[in-house]
C-alpha cells in the first residue's frame, strides 16, 4: 500500500505536518491539546454551538474559497492540502486587530467572550466571501453560532461595521486577510496569490493513506480508486463531511475503524444539468447543492437554507444526508416527492434505485456490502407542476425538523393530474403518502379534495411522540401543510400563508 | 492661581462613571486570548475525570461492578462516596446534596462515581463501562404528583394580606385559571469545569468556573476535611453563569479536589455538554393556579395564588427562589387582599437552582396572566387593566410583604413607552389586519416588570475590595465579585477611575480569589455592581483621603483644596501627575493599598415574621412586543420590540444596553423555543444544543428599539445612583409571550382567553389555536374563502 503517513496543511500561512494522527482526532483536539491554541472553544462537541468555529481555505475554481466549519467534529486528516485559519491567525503584524475583531470589540459584541472566537471566524468567512451582505445574509451566516449573553444585536451590527473598518485600512497595510471580499487592493491580491501558491504546493497527486492503531484513513482521488477500496474494505465507513460521524466519536465515545474519505474525489463533487435531470455528485456539499438547486427548485434551495447551519452545510453532503437514513433528514422528503433516483456503485457495476425505495427501515438502506452512492439524479421540473417543501421545527434556524413535508402537483384546469407527496418525521423513514396521493390524483383541486387528502394522511402514517413533538401535533401539522398547499396553489385569491413573507404584506 | 477656567482645558480622564467604555476583556475575547478555566496551561501529570451517572430516577444501588472501568485503557482510579475524606456533601444551605451518591440515587443523571484517567476521552469511555445493579424505587417526577403526595423539599409557605376570601366573595366579577411554566437550562457556552491542584502542606488550589468562589472554597474544605484557609479558589472569568454557577460548581470542584488529594496529582473535571445537562439543575418549572375578584374597571379586589414549583431532589436554593417569587407576584400592582401559597415540590429530577430572574420571572408571568385574563373578560385593552392596578405612591403603595414601594416610576415609564412604541395605534391596526388575514395572525402586548435589588438574606449584602496604587501610578483592583460577561469588572474599574480621577486603562482587575478577598457573597441577584462598586469606592476613597492629606501637608493647602482629575492632582496652584504624587507619597511612607467594605443599608427583613425591608430599591422596565403566528403550524416570528428600561443613572450605558438586550433574548427563549423534555422514566431527553433550542441570531426582531430611561436615577444611595441591571430585563420578554397570546386570541375574535403555557412552542401554539376554536365554536379561518372579503 502506497501513500504517506502524515498530512500537510497551512496554519498561519506556514506549512505544518502532522504524523501518527488518529483518523478520528478532531481539529479541535489538535488545536487545543496538541498545539496549545486555546482560542477555539468547545461548547458542545456536536457542531451545534459554533464556539469552535474555524475557517478552512482551499483552492476553488481559480481562486480561494473560505468556509467556516466546526472544529469539534472535523476530523483532522481532512485538513490535508488545505489552510486552517483560527482566531489566533487573524491578529495583524503588530498585534493590531483584524477588522472583524475590531468591529466586535468596539461594538460591545462580546460579553462573557466564550462564543466570541467562533463568531469571529464565522464573520471572517463572511468577510472573505461577501462584499456587502444584507442583514438577512449576516443572520444566515451566523445561524450556527450560539451566544447566550448579548442577544446578537451588537454582533449583527458589527458584521456591517467590519467592512467599513476594512475599507479604511491604508493600502500599504493591506494583505489578503484584512481585505474584504471584492477588494481591488493590489497589495491584497499579491499576498493572496502568494498564499494560493503555498496551498498549491501542498497538492498531492496520489491517495492519502494514514495507518493508525485505531484504524486507517484513505482519501482516494478518483471514483475508480474509491470503488476498488470499497470492494476491498466493505466494512470501512465512508466519511464525507463527518457532521454526523463526528458525533459518533465525540458523543457516543465510539470508534469508527477504517475510514474512506470521499472529499477529494472530483467526480463525486460535480454536477450536471441534462435534458431531463439535474445530476449531483454524492460528495457535493449542501452549501453547493443549494446553489445548484436554486434555479431549478427555489423551494428546495430555500429549505436547504434552514438545513443545520453554514458550518455544517459547508462540509455535509447531499449523499451523506441521504445515506445517513435519518427519519427526519431534511432533503429526503423533497427529493422523494421530486422522484429523485440514486446511482449506486459496486466495483465497476452500477445500478439506479429510486430514493423512495432506498430505505429498508429506521437507519437502514438497501446498500449492499461494497456498494456506495455516487450520484443523485433529480428530474427537472415539468411544465404545469408546482412544488412545495416545508420544514416545521421548534426553532426556525439550525433545528431538526419535527415534520418535513414535500408536494409535487401537476395541475391543469383546476384539476390535480398527478401528485407526489412525501413526509419526514412521521414514520421510521422518510416516505411517500400513497393514500393521500391516491385521493389527490385526477381530482378537482378543491377544499373537499384537500380535506379528504388531509384525512388520508392518517392512513399513511402513524407518527410517534418524542422530544420534538407529539404524534398528534405531527399529524395536525402534516394535514395543515396540505391546507397551506391548497391556499397557495388552489383557484382562489391568494392570502398570506408564510411568516417569512410578512414584511412584504404588512 | 485657582482659576476654574483652567479645568476646562483639561481632557477629562477616560472611562469614568457613565462612559460607554467597552468590556475590559473585549480586546482579548476577540483574539481568543481571554483564558477560561479549560484554557489554563495544564500542569505536567494532570489527570482528567469523568462521572458515572445514574440511569434511574430513584433506586437503591444493589451492586456495582467497576472491574471493566478500572481495566479500561488509561484509567488511573475510580472513586466513590467512600473515598471522600471529609463530608460527602456540597449542599449550600441544607446539607442534602451528596457529591457522589451513596446507596440510593435520587435522579437520573446523579453522579455516583468519578473515573480518573490520563485523558478526558479515556475517562469518558471508561465511565460508560460501569455496571450498576439498581433496585427501582417509586419516583415522583412532576409537580402534580408531588402535590398529591405532599412531597416537599422545604415546608410550604403562605403570604397573606387583608381578607382574600371575603374580597373574592364580594367581588362583582371573578375568574379562575391555571398556567404551567416550563424550566430553562442555563446553557452557558462554557459548561461546568474545575481544575484542582494539590498544594503544599494539605493545601488545594482549585480553578473553578463559579459565581461563588467562597462557597466552593468552603465545600472543598469540608469535602477534604481541612480548614478553609488551606483551600484557594480562583476564577478569572466565566463563559456565562446566569445563576447556573451559583451553587452547583461546588460539586465538580469537590470531585476534582477529592481525586487530586487521593492521587496527589492535578485533576481536571470538565463536563461533557450532555452530562452537564443531565446532572445540573435548571430554572424551576411552575404550576400556577389562581382565583381573582375584580371590579368593572379591572381593579383587582382579591387574589388567591397558588405557586407550586418543581425543586428536584434537594433543597439547593429553592426556598429562596420561591420566597422571591412570592415577594414579586405583585409586580407593579397594589394587591389589597391577597393570599399566596407556595409549595416547593420534591421530585426525583435534577435539583433546580438559581437562574437569572430567580422566581421573579415565574411570579410575574403568573400575575400578568391574571391581568390578561381580566382584560379578556372585560374586553378591554390589558394595558388599561394594568394602569388601574398600578401602585400609587403615598396611597396604594405597600407590597404584600410589607415593604413600602417608595420609588415607583412605573406610570411615567409606561406612558413614555406607550407613546414611543405607538402601542395603541398599532394595536388597533393589528386587529384590522387580522380580520383580513385568515392564516397568519399578529399580536401585540405591553408588559411591565419590577425587580427588588438586594439579596433577601440580609447578611449576604456585604462586600470587600482592595485597591493598590503602584509608584508608577498604575492601579490594581481586587474584589470578591466574579466576571461572567456582565461587565462587572469594567463597571467597578470605572468607579475607581472616577474616584481617583484617572484613565480607566491605568487600572487592572485581578481574578476573584478567595485568598485575597475572604467570605465574598455570590455574584448574583443583580447586586454585583452595587456591592463591589461600593466596596471598591470605599477603598479608593480611603486612598484618596490619604493622598489628599499628604498633598495638603506637602503643598500647604487645606485637604479639601486637593482635587483628583484628568490623571492629575491639583493641590491649590500646584498641579502634578497622579503617578508623581504616588511616587512622592511612597517615598514619604504613605501606605498605597487600602481595603474597602460595604454593607447595604436599611435592610431589616426578618425571614421568620416575613416582614421588614427586603430590598434597597426596585428596578423597573417595560416592553412592547409584536409577533406573528402561523395558525396552520404554530410557528411564530417576533417582528418588533420596544423596550424602556430603568438602569438608574447608568454606570455604563453600553454595558447596560447589552444586559437589557441579552436578558430580553434569554427570556424570549424561555417563552418560545426552550423546552425541556423528560421521558416517563424521568430521563431528560433534551440534553444538548441539538435538542434544546436557545435563540439564534435569526430569532431576534428585525426592529429592536432599546432605550435606557433617561430620567432614571436611583432614589437610594446606590453606587453613583445606578441600578442593578443583570436580571430585570429578562422579565421584559413576557411581552413576547402575551403578544403570542394576543395573536392566538384573534382566532376567536378576542372573545375568549386562550389557554397557553410557557414555552409557547409551535406545538403549544397550534394546540391553543385549535382548543380556542373548538371552545368558541368557530371554524378554521382558512375555510372561509378569502375572496369574499373583497
Amino acid at each position: 500500500m502506497s501513500g504517506e503517513s502524515s498530512i500537510r496543511f497551512l496554519l498561519d500561512g506556514e506549512e505544518r505536518t502532522l504524523a501518527c494522527l488518529a483518523p478520528t482526532r478532531t481539529v479541535l483536539q489538535v488545536l487545543r491539546e496538541d498545539l496549545g491554541r486555546t482560542g477555539c472553544k468547545e461548547g458542545c462537541a456536536e457542531g451545534d454551538c459554533g464556539a469552535c468555529s474555524v475557517v478552512l481555505a482551499d483552492r476553488h475554481d481559480d481562486g480561494l474559497r473560505f468556509r467556516a466549519v466546526n472544529a469539534c467534529i472535523q476530523f483532522a486528516p481532512t485538513l490535508d492540502g488545505k489552510a486552517l485559519i483560527t482566531v489566533e491567525s487573524l491578529a495583524g503584524p503588530h498585534g493590531t486587530l483584524h477588522p472583524v475583531q475590531q468591529a466586535l470589540a468596539d461594538g460591545h459584541a462580546s460579553q462573557c467572550g466564550f462564543c466570541t472566537p467562533g463568531f469571529v471566524m464565522s464573520l471572517f468567512a463572511l468577510y472573505k466571501t461577501r462584499p456587502e451582505p444584507t442583514r438577512d445574509e449576516v443572520v444566515a451566516a451566523l445561524a450556527g453560532n450560539l451566544c447566550r449573553c448579548t442577544g446578537y444585536r451588537p454582533i449583527l451590527d458589527a458584521a456591517q461595521a467590519m467592512y467599513e473598518i476594512g475599507r479604511a485600512i491604508p493600502e500599504a497595510d493591506r494583505d489578503w486577510m484584512s481585505a474584504p471580499a471584492g477588494s481591488n487592493s493590489a497589495a491584497a491580491r499579491r499576498s493572496e496569490a502568494e498564499f494560493a501558491d503555498r496551498l498549491d504546493r501542498l497538492k498531492r497527486t496520489g491517495d492519502l493513506v494514514l495507518i493508525h492503531e485505531s484504524g486507517s484513513f484513505h482519501a482516494p482521488r478518483t471514483l475508480a480508486s474509491l470503488a476498488a477500496l470499497r470492494e476491498r474494505m466493505p466494512s470501512a465507513r465512508i466519511l464525507a463531511g463527518g457532521s454526523d460521524l463526528g458525533l459518533w466519536v465525540t458523543k457516543q465515545q465510539g470508534e469508527l475503524g477504517d475510514l474512506l474519505y470521499v472529499g477529494e474525489i472530483a467526480e463525486l463533487k460535480q454536477a450536471a444539468l441534462g435534458a431531463t435531470h439535474l445530476e449531483i455528485g454524492a460528495a457535493v456539499t449542501l452549501a453547493d447543492a443549494q446553489t445548484l438547486l436554486a434555479p431549478q427548485y427555489p423551494e428546495l434551495a430555500a429549505l436547504l437554507q434552514r438545513f443545520a447551519s453554514p458550518p455544517v452545510r459547508n462540509v455535509a453532503t447531499l449523499g451523506g444526508n441521504i445515506v445517513n437514513a435519518s427519519a427526519v433528514g431534511d432533503t429526503m422528503p423533497a427529493l422523494i416527492a421530486l422522484g429523485a433516483t440514486l446511482v449506486l456503485h459496486q466495483g465497476a457495476r452500477t445500478r439506479e434505485v429510486p430514493l423512495q425505495s432506498f430505505y429498508a427501515g429506521y437507519r437502514k438502506t438497501v446498500l449492499e456490502a461494497g456498494e456506495f452512492v455516487s450520484r443523485i439524479r433529480i428530474p427537472r421540473p415539468e411544465e404545469g407542476s408546482v412544488f412545495r417543501a416545508w420544514k416545521i421545527s421548534k426553532r426556525l434556524d439550525q433545528d431538526i425538523a419535527t415534520v418535513c413535508g414535500a408536494f409535487l402537483l401537476r395541475l391543469r384546469d383546476g384539476r390535480v393530474e398527478a401528485a407526489r407527496v412525501a413526509f419526514g418525521g412521521l414514520a421510521a423513514t422518510p416516505a411517500r403518502a400513497t393514500a393521500c396521493e391516491t385521493v389527490l390524483a385526477g381530482r378537482e383541486w378543491s377544499e373537499k379534495t384537500r380535506d379528504e387528502a388531509a384525512a388520508a394522511l392518517a392512513r399513511d402514517y402513524r407518527p410517534i411522540d418524542d422530544l420534538r413533538g407529539s404524534a398528534r401535533y405531527r399529524m395536525s401539522v402534516a394535514q395543515n401543510l396540505l391546507r397551506r398547499l391548497w391556499l397557495e396553489t388552489g383557484a382562489h385569491r391568494r392570502v398570506l400563508t408564510r411568516l417569512h413573507d410578512l414584511r412584504e404584506f404588512a | 492661581m485657582n482659576d476654574p477656567r483652567a479645568n476646562l482645558e483639561l481632557e477629562p480622564a477616560r472611562g469614568g462613571v457613565g462612559a460607554p467604555v467597552r468590556h475590559e476583556s473585549a480586546h482579548l475575547h476577540v483574539r481568543g486570548a481571554a483564558p477560561f478555566t479549560d484554557d489554563i496551561p495544564e500542569l505536567q501529570g494532570t489527570l482528567h475525570a469523568a462521572l458515572v451517572l445514574s440511569s434511574q430516577a430513584h433506586a437503591r444501588i444493589r451492586g456495582v461492578d467497576l472491574a471493566s472501568v478500572r481495566a479500561a485503557p488509561g484509567v488511573v482510579a475510580v472513586l466513590g462516596a467512600a473515598d471522600v475524606p471529609g463530608e460527602n456533601n456540597f449542599g449550600p444551605i441544607l446539607r442534602d446534596d451528596p457529591i457522589l451518591a451513596n446507596e440510593v440515587v435520587q435522579y437520573a443523571g446523579q453522579p455516583m462515581f468519578l473515573v480518573v484517567a490520563e485523558t478526558a476521552g479515556a475517562a469518558r469511555r471508561a465511565a460508560r463501562l460501569a455496571a450498576v445493579d439498581y433496585q427501582a424505587l417509586p419516583a415522583i417526577l412532576n409537580i402534580d404528583e408531588a402535590l398529591r403526595q405532599e412531597s416537599f423539599v422545604v415546608p410550604s409557605v403562605t403570604l397573606e394580606r387583608g381578607d382574600c376570601a371575603a374580597a373574592l366573595a364580594a367581588a362583582p366579577r371573578r375568574l379562575s385559571g391555571s398556567i404551567r411554566l416550563g424550566g430553562q437550562e442555563h446553557l452557558s457556552l462554557e459548561g461546568h469545569i474545575a481544575y484542582a491542584l494539590p498544594r503544599e502542606d494539605g493545601g488545594m488550589l482549585v480553578y473553578s468556573s463559579t459565581q461563588h468562589p467562597g462557597q466552593v472554597q468552603l465545600a472543598v474544605a469540608r469535602a477534604l476535611g481541612v480548614a478553609a484557609h488551606r483551600v484557594t479558589v480562583e476564577c478569572r472569568r466565566l463563559g456565562g453563569g446566569f445563576g447556573g454557577k451559583e451553587t452547583q460548581p461546588a460539586q465538580f470542584a469537590c470531585a476534582a479536589a477529592i481525586a487530586a488529594r487521593a492521587l496527589d496529582r492535578a485533576v481536571k473535571l470538565r463536563l461533557d455538554r450532555d452530562d452537564d445537562f443531565m446532572i445540573t439543575g435548571k430554572r424551576h418549572d411552575f404550576r400556577v393556579d389562581y382565583e381573582v375578584g375584580f371590579d368593572g374597571g379591572g381593579r383587582i379586589l382579591g387574589l388567591e395564588l397558588m405557586l407550586a414549583s418543581r425543586c428536584g431532589h434537594s433543597a439547593d436554593l429553592s426556598a429562596l427562589v420561591n420566597d422571591r417569587a412570592m415577594a414579586h407576584a405583585d409586580n407593579w400592582y397594589y394587591l389589597e387582599n391577597v393570599r399566596i401559597v407556595s409549595h416547593r415540590c420534591r421530585t426525583h429530577t435534577q435539583s433546580n437552582t438559581a437562574f437569572r430572574g430567580f422566581g421573579v420571572l415565574q411570579a410575574l408571568t403568573a400575575m400578568e396572566a391574571v391581568i390578561e385574563d381580566i382584560a379578556q373578560d372585560l374586553r378591554v385593552d390589558a394595558a388599561a387593566v394594568r394602569r388601574s392596578n398600578f401602585y400609587v405612591p403615598g396611597v396604594r403603595d405597600t407590597a404584600p410583604h410589607g415593604m413600602k414601594i417608595e420609588d415607583f416610576i412605573g406610570r411615567e415609564l409606561f406612558d413614555d413607552l406607550e407613546a414611543s412604541a405607538a402601542y395603541a395605534a398599532r394595536r388597533a391596526a393589528l386587529r384590522a389586519w387580522n380580520a383580513a388575514n385568515p392564516v397568519i395572525k399578529r399580536g401585540i402586548a405591553m408588559t411591565p416588570a419590577k425587580l427588588g435589588i438586594s439579596f433577601s438574606t440580609a447578611f449576604l449584602n456585604q462586600a470587600s475590595a482592595q485597591v493598590h496604587i503602584y509608584t508608577d501610578g498604575s492601579v490594581l483592583l481586587n474584589h470578591g465579585g466574579v466576571e461572567m460577561g456582565q461587565g462587572l469588572f469594567t463597571k467597578v474599574a470605572q468607579v475607581v477611575a472616577e474616584e481617583l480621577g484617572i484613565d480607566i486603562d491605568r487600572l487592572r482587575a485581578l481574578p476573584s480569589d478567595t485568598s485575597r478577598v475572604p467570605n465574598a457573597s455570590a455574584t448574583a441577584a443583580s447586586t454585583g455592581s452595587d456591592l463591589n462598586g461600593k466596596a471598591a469606592q470605599a477603598a479608593a476613597r480611603k486612598l484618596k483621603a490619604r493622598l489628599a492629606a499628604f498633598a495638603a501637608a506637602r503643598f500647604q493647602v487645606p485637604p479639601e483644596a486637593v482635587r483628583f482629575q484628568s490623571n492629575q492632582v491639583h493641590a491649590g496652584a500646584t498641579v502634578l501627575g497622579f503617578a508623581e504624587l504616588a511616587q512622592m507619597a511612597y517615598q514619604s511612607r504613605v501606605q498605597l493599598m487600602a481595603t474597602g467594605f460595604y454593607r447595604t443599608p436599611k435592610l431589616d427583613y426578618d425571614p421568620r415574621t416575613r416582614s421588614g425591608r427586603r430590598y434597597l430599591y426596585f428596578a423597573y422596565g417595560a416592553a412592547v412586543s409584536e409577533v406573528a403566528i402561523d395558525t396552520l403550524t404554530g410557528e411564530t416570528r417576533l417582528l418588533r420590540v420596544d423596550i424602556l428600561h430603568d438602569a438608574g443613572k447608568s454606570l455604563n450605558p453600553a454595558i447596560d444596553r447589552g444586559q437589557v438586550e441579552g436578558g430580553f433574548v434569554q427570556g424570549m427563549g424561555w417563552v418560545t423555543s426552550e423546552e425541556l423534555v423528560w421521558d416517563g422514566a424521568g430521563r431528560l431527553r433534551t440534553h444538548g444544543p441539538a435538542t434544546y433550542k436557545i435563540p439564534v441570531a435569526g430569532d431576534i426582531p428585525p426592529e429592536f428599539n432599546v432605550r435606557l430611561y433617561e430620567r432614571g436615577e436611583n432614589v437610594e444611595d446606590s453606587i453613583f445612583r445606578s441600578k442593578g441591571v443583570g436580571e430585570p430585563p429578562l422579565m421584559l420578554a413576557l411581552s413576547v409571550f402575551f403578544a403570542i397570546r394576543d395573536a392566538v386570541s384573534s382566532v376567536a375574535d378576542y372573545t375568549l382567553a386562550p389557554r397557553l403555557n410557557v414555552p409557547a412552542t409551535p406545538e403549544q401554539i397550534l394546540r391553543s389555536v385549535e382548543e380556542l376554536r373548538e371552545r368558541s365554536g368557530r371554524c378554521r379561518g382558512d375555510a372561509v374563502d378569502p375572496s369574499r372579503r373583497g
